[in-house]
């Protein structure tokens, strides 16, 4: 399929679901619709990296909260300090300056990281995500440790209440984020990004500039995170340094790719529209502590028993294996313990 | 400000109790790191199961916080043979411990802070011990019992442990597996048995560390987030693997911390060992003492 008929197929989508919410004409299906959205765009950014390269970001909330905190400073500034305003500079600004900040760190972080070995990666992403929470916490002019109380706007011509303003813009970005996802899958940069996953070391030997593809890979991850958060505090009303870095972004954009499958742009997809619509029943139904613990819980018996997620098990189904489908190469002859 | 030489000579005190602490919250991560490569970010998830074994033993029935520990240790180890053994099948075997292994752990960490919040809430939960209270005080330095008994406990289970590594042959053959495993087949020992029982060693100090973290402060099922970075900073600066750079790491660590939040305020101490860990991470990965 072409990348513009991809395109409009989704657009088309888009416009028959926002249709179908408008029609439904209830406020709360916006604000759970918003919520899974941002969380397509979040788990589509951390496969860019995770699923296609091999690395693992712990640090999403940071990334996330990045784009979120960018848009706090830049209404401050607008609405010149304390005062509380309903001005609201337009959605798709903040969203490329949130992106811009994210992207910045990301690769500024990849540059410093990516010459070790991919455990010290992950690590070093919790310890960014630590680090930018101090920082956030200790600086006044956004709020500090006691949060920023950000008014959103009443309405907006011509769609009505603002919430479904912005559960339109991050609609688009989802769709923008899997557009990005494919096109990346079938290019040059995709083979190499596979490349560096399956064996670093013989990509490296055989030519493929594995630094330089990995700095690209952190800076796209990171800034369609920081386009995520964004629009958040416009969502959340106040923004929180304790909830907007918590361990809860990372945990889902970790697991929702890894539910799905992580070779490809459906995976991502399907991992939230699943786990996402699980977590909004269980949060209004029973506890959220609860939509957490089923969170770790699915995260922990996929990664064991279904390896390549969803994807994976409709693909043996199918009898055709998950490797082959996209190409993937497997060596189980290094496996450990495995005299050669 | 007013520079106060007391106030400094104090916090470089606090800092080295701490840091007898940290070492041994650390010393687990750096044999199940350090030595075998197996990236257990759900280390923090046992030490605050240990602490609230440490916590339920100590409200029914008064005992000692650091015997229980001490008692619950083949427990822990127990656990921890069961948890390479899943490891080993699920991830080892098939050559996925990079991607899946992690992501393994984390699921792991999230599960046991989650059932403990379920099940005791995040009220925070400390223990009665007759040291929990009393300072010692020589001169204008203050040496609370709290801190001190932890840190000399925790030496002591370093020493141990350092013995164990370098003069027991179970020790000697954990020390080769990180180096070549396949030797160690040729030599007719099981590399895999000798990972379980290093595994299950490390896991086995958590069962103290939380017994120590919950002696220092009280403890609610969260707390353990704050440790993910701080330990793995320690292990990196250490030199992975090293026991002796373990306690200096440490040491080092909890100075520094204690500097700032004396000088600064404790909000701008978390991110000291994070920083840290990012500039060892860039500028020498080897860390302090690299083997």
């Amino acid at each position: 399929m072409r990348t513009p008929v991809f395109l409009l197929i989704w657009f088309a989508i888009a416009g028959a679901i926002f249709g179908a919410a408008m029609a439904f004409d209830n406020d709360y299906v916006f604000f759970a619709g918003y919520v899974i959205m941002q969380y397509i765009v979040l788990s589509t950014a951390w496969n860019i990296l995770g699923g296609y390269c091999g690395y693992v970001n712990f640090g999403s909330a940071a990334f996330f909260a990045l784009g979120a905190y960018s848009t706090v400073a830049i209404y401050k500034y607008t609405t010149g300090g304390d005062e509380p305003s309903t001005f609201s500079m337009p959605i798709p600004f903040l969203m490329l300056i949130g992106g811009a900040v994210s992207a910045a760190v990301g690769f500024g972080m990849g540059y410093l990281t990516l010459r070790l070995r991919g455990a010290f990666f992950a690590i070093a992403t919790l310890a960014l995500a630590v680090v930018l929470e101090t920082l956030v916490v200790n600086w006044d002019y956004v709020g500090g440790s006691r949060g920023a109380y950000i008014i959103r706007p009443e309405d907006i011509w011509p769609i009505g209440n603002y919430i479904r303003y912005l559960f339109l813009m991050m609609m688009l970005l989802a769709v923008a984020a899997m557009t990005i996802a494919r096109l990346i899958e079938r290019s040059r940069l995709g083979y190499g990004f596979a490349t560096i996953r399956d064996d670093e070391l013989a990509a490296e030997a055989s030519g493929v500039p594995t630094l330089r593809l990995k700095l690209i890979a952190t800076t796209i991850s990171g800034g369609l995170m920081g386009m995520a958060g964004a629009p958040f505090p416009y969502y959340i009303a106040f923004l929180q340094p304790d909830s907007t870095f918590g361990l809860d972004y990372a945990v889902n954009s970790i697991a929702m790719p890894l539910i799905g499958g992580t070779t490809s742009w459906v995976g991502p997809l399907i991992g939230t529209l699943l786990l996402g619509s699980l977590q909004q029943i269980a949060t209004v139904t029973i506890s959220s502590a609860v939509n957490l613990l089923i969170v770790g819980i699915l995260l922990v018996f996929f990664v064991v028993v279904a390896p390549n997620g969803i994807v994976g098990l409709f693909h043996t189904y199918f009898q055709r294996k998950p490797e082959e489908f996209v190409g993937r190469r497997r060596v189980d002859a290094d496996a450990p313990g495995t005299v050669p | 400000m007013i520079f106060s030489y007391d106030l400094l000579i104090n916090a470089i005190v606090s800092g080295i109790l701490i840091g007898g602490f940290y070492a041994a919250v650390s010393c687990g991560i750096t044999i199940s790191f350090g030595i075998l490569d197996i990236v257990n970010i759900a280390h923090p998830g046992f030490i605050i199961l240990g602490s609230y074994v440490v916590y339920i033993v100590n409200a029914a029935t008064g005992l000692d916080p650091i015997l229980t520990a001490i008692v619950m240790t083949p427990a822990f180890y127990v656990l921890g043979v069961g948890m390479y053994q899943v490891y080993y099948v699920s991830f080892e075997k098939r050559g996925q411990e990079s991607l899946r292994g992690l992501a393994f752990f984390f699921g792991v960490l999230f599960i046991t802070e989650v059932s403990l919040i379920l099940y005791f809430g995040v009220d925070y939960r400390y223990v009665d011990a007759p040291y929990i209270g009393p300072t010692l005080h020589f001169g204008e330095i203050g040496l609370p019992l709290r801190m001190l008994v932890p840190c000399l406990v925790s030496l002591l289970l370093i020493a141990v442990l350092q013995l164990i590594l370098t003069r027991t042959f179970i020790g000697r053959a954990i020390m080769a597996v990180s180096q070549d495993q396949l030797a160690l087949r040729l030599m007719a020992v099981d590399p895999i048995r000798i990972k379980r029982i290093a595994f299950g060693i490390s896991i086995a100090t958590a069962s103290l560390a939380g017994a120590f973290l919950i002696i220092i402060q009280p403890v609610e099922p969260s707390v353990g987030r704050e440790y993910i970075g701080r330990i793995f900073a320690i292990c990196v600066l250490g030199g992975m693997g090293s026991l002796p750079g373990t306690i200096i790491a440490a040491m080092l660590i909890g100075i520094v911390e204690s500097l700032t939040s004396t000088f600064y305020g404790p909000s701008w101490a978390p991110a000291v060992s994070f920083g840290f860990l990012l500039l060892t991470l860039a500028v020498r990965p080897a860390g302090l003492l690299g083997r």
